[in-house]
């Protein structure tokens, strides 16, 4: 069967573990990565892989991307550089996964509105975060039900996980979680806290969701509603677990998660990591499996 | 000659902590008008810098931590308006307060912040610290539940803070759970390491009954700053309490600049009555110093107890033994609904379709 052929912009922890993640994959096949070190550990085991690599960063890409047939990128980089890796590809008619904070594209959370930015054939989408992805989809098995006031989620992220550009950026981390658990999730208002722990082993990924409804939650429908959507979730990221709850006190339902990570390149206990490039795979796919069916097309984007 | 002796003629610098500790104390339930008077006889007594946040900080208002009446900016500014010397400051934990709240706490008439993070994390408080800074802040850095890292450790990671800008650096012992001989390790060990013009500031909780000997400790090992609250009205079994400390300090010869026989007035007549249970050493905030649990997961732990029927100190030990770090108050209800499902006395929720 034929596959779209992919790249891969940054050779850091993220872009190491979604090698693994695309060659499992039945329509994406990891063809380059891109880093800045030509002495990275990541480069070093994409060529172990089988990839072709460069060090010149995107632009060591660029050159190669016709030839090559390149159709979807990931950049796995910084928000401060994704605009211009975005602009660059976009003009040659590759589609990119932003996996960084820049959210210059539309927000994407694959269970709710993946099918929506693929139908519209959207050439960047970007990824949200790490708690974004863990907790916006239960934020909106509640409001597709009832109006929800007020989301909340807690992240707790072991200390191992977190690299050093989140940690020196927590803000940023704060911001685009927050917002989106309004845009994508539904709350009407919507706040992300962080928590960073250092336990020795390292803590499974927790996810706590909060939800104030408008109105008193209709218990058996909310429940069903989050079960389901746990299901879509677990399609992409097997380790999704509900721990406890859902918990309904007055019209607030309390969600009590854990992630698992499969452990490909990065170990179990960091869920956060594994289910950004799960969810970002599973992106990649629903729009590598239209174009093989030739129901969209990717074109060459002129950027102003 | 005695340990009391040569501590004469040092100055400490006190930062009365009742308005924002003791918030948690309150369910962060205190009135404008509280924080008012209380800010106000404080400011009378001489105490130079108070703190006035939600007990979380800023961006402390969530269902996480309790929503407070009135929002930061509007207890900081009625406050910061009344003060004829003291300064006022604010709490910030990086992944819950952000800089934005930081410039409103700071036009709302903040001067002062604590930039806090757990004990291992200072890495996640460059941009706040920088910022803080930046707006003139007087500006520290806070090394929460410091029992958890040694004082090598502790070492490192207040040089961090000192690298980002922080002009103190804290031991801050969240689980009241140190003795004088740890507080004495950590601060020399920081002491060892940090330029001499960065002050050293200790934050105690009296779990364990040791916030006066443990303040004493910080200040024999260096120490010129220390957290207290009148009465103690804090988290667990409160802060090392202001007016006890204060006397202490004039037995011992070391000056605080503040009035003691009004800082015991108004913890009899303002606070006590205040206290909607007495803050004190008792069973369950003896646990949380014992088992070196965050003192604010107190309250939490006593509620989400009664709901699930599982004993406050059963679920403060089981967070203790899961390592669950401040913040994690969520794990609280989570933890006691596992505890409650592993007794019996609750079932998984099934799907109903």
């Amino acid at each position: 069967m034929k596959k779209i052929r992919c790249a891969l912009i940054g050779s850091g922890n993220i872009g190491t573990d979604l090698i693994y993640k695309i060659q499992r994959s039945r329509v994406l096949e990891p063809v380059w990565m891109a880093g800045i070190d030509p002495a990275s550990e990541g480069l070093a085991r994409a060529r172990e892989l089988g990839l072709k690599t460069t060090a010149e960063g995107v632009d060591g890409l660029l050159p190669h991307v016709r030839e090559d047939g390149i159709q979807i990128a990931f950049d796995a980089t910084s928000a401060y550089v994704h605009a211009e890796n975005s602009r660059k590809l976009n003009e040659l008619g590759v589609m990119m996964i932003d996996l960084t904070p820049a959210a210059i594209g539309p927000l994407c959370v694959p269970p709710v509105n993946l099918r929506e930015h693929a139908d519209k054939v959207e050439m960047n989408v970007n990824m949200i975060s790490c708690a974004g992805q863990a907790t916006i989809p239960i934020v909106n098995a509640v409001s597709r039900i009832q109006s929800v006031a007020y989301g909340e989620i807690i992240a707790s992220l072991s200390s191992k996980s977190v690299g050093p550009g989140t940690r020196a950026n927590l803000d940023e981390f704060t911001y685009t979680t927050s917002n989106a658990i309004e845009v994508v999730g539904g709350a009407r208002k919507g706040k992300a806290l962080a928590i960073i722990n250092p336990a020795d082993p390292p803590m499974m990924m927790r996810n706590t969701i909060y939800c104030l409804t408008d109105d008193e939650p209709d218990q058996p429908r909310i429940t069903e509603s989050i079960m389901k959507m746990i299901a879509e979730v677990q399609r992409y990221v097997p380790g999704y677990r509900l721990v406890n709850g859902p918990l309904f006190e007055g019209r607030k339902v309390s969600v009590f998660m854990e992630v698992a990570g499969l452990g490909d390149y990065l170990p179990k206990y960091a869920g956060n990591l594994d289910i950004m490039t799960a969810a970002a795979t599973r992106t990649a796919e629903m729009f590598a499996e239209e174009i093989i069916a030739g129901k969209i097309q990717l074109k060459p984007l002129e950027v102003a | 000659m005695s340990a009391e002796t040569h501590l004469e003629g040092r100055k400490v610098v006190i930062h009365d902590m009742s308005l924002r500790d003791g918030m948690h104390a309150k369910r962060e339930q205190m009135s404008i008008e509280q924080m008012v008077s209380i800010a106000t006889a404080l400011d009378d007594a001489g105490v130079p810098l108070i703190q006035v946040t939600h007990g979380a900080g800023l961006g402390g208002n969530s269902l996480q931590h309790g929503f407070a009446p009135h929002a930061n900016e509007d207890y900081i500014a009625a406050v910061a308006g009344k003060m004829k010397r003291a300064r006022i400051s604010v709490l910030l934990i990086p992944g819950l307060g952000t800089m934005k709240e930081l410039q409103s706490a700071y036009d709302a008439g903040a001067r002062s912040v604590h930039v806090a993070t757990h004990c291992t994390e200072a890495d996640t408080s460059p941009q706040h610290i920088a910022f803080a800074r930046k707006l003139g802040m007087d500006t520290s850095g806070f090394l929460m539940m410091a029992h958890l890292n040694t004082a090598e450790g502790l070492a490192q990671q207040g040089k961090l803070m000192e690298s980002y800008g922080a002009q103190t650096v804290y031991i801050t012992d969240s689980a009241g759970y140190m003795l004088p001989g740890d507080v004495k390790a950590r601060v020399s060990a920081l002491r060892a390491v940090l330029k001499p013009e960065t002050e050293i500031g200790f934050h105690g909780h009296h779990n364990m009954g040791m916030g006066i000997a443990n303040s004493i400790a910080a200040i024999e090992a260096g120490a010129s700053r220390i957290d207290a609250s009148v009465a103690g009205l804090g988290a667990g079994a409160g802060n090392t309490p202001t007016e006890v400390f204060v006397a202490v300090c004039e037995r011992m010869g070391i000056e605080t600049g503040c009035d003691l026989f009004k800082l015991m007035d108004m913890a009899e007549d303002l606070i006590v009555p205040l206290m909607e249970h007495m803050v004190r050493v008792d069973r369950a905030s003896l646990t949380l110093g014992f088992a070196g649990v965050y003192s604010t997961f107190l309250l939490h732990a006593k509620r989400a107890g009664e709901r699930f029927g599982i004993p406050a100190r059963d679920i403060l030990v089981e967070l203790g033994r899961k390592k669950m770090i401040g913040g994690q108050e969520d794990m609280i209800v989570d933890t006691a609904m596992t505890m409650a499902k592993e007794r019996g006395l609750l079932k998984d929720a099934k799907a109903y379709g």
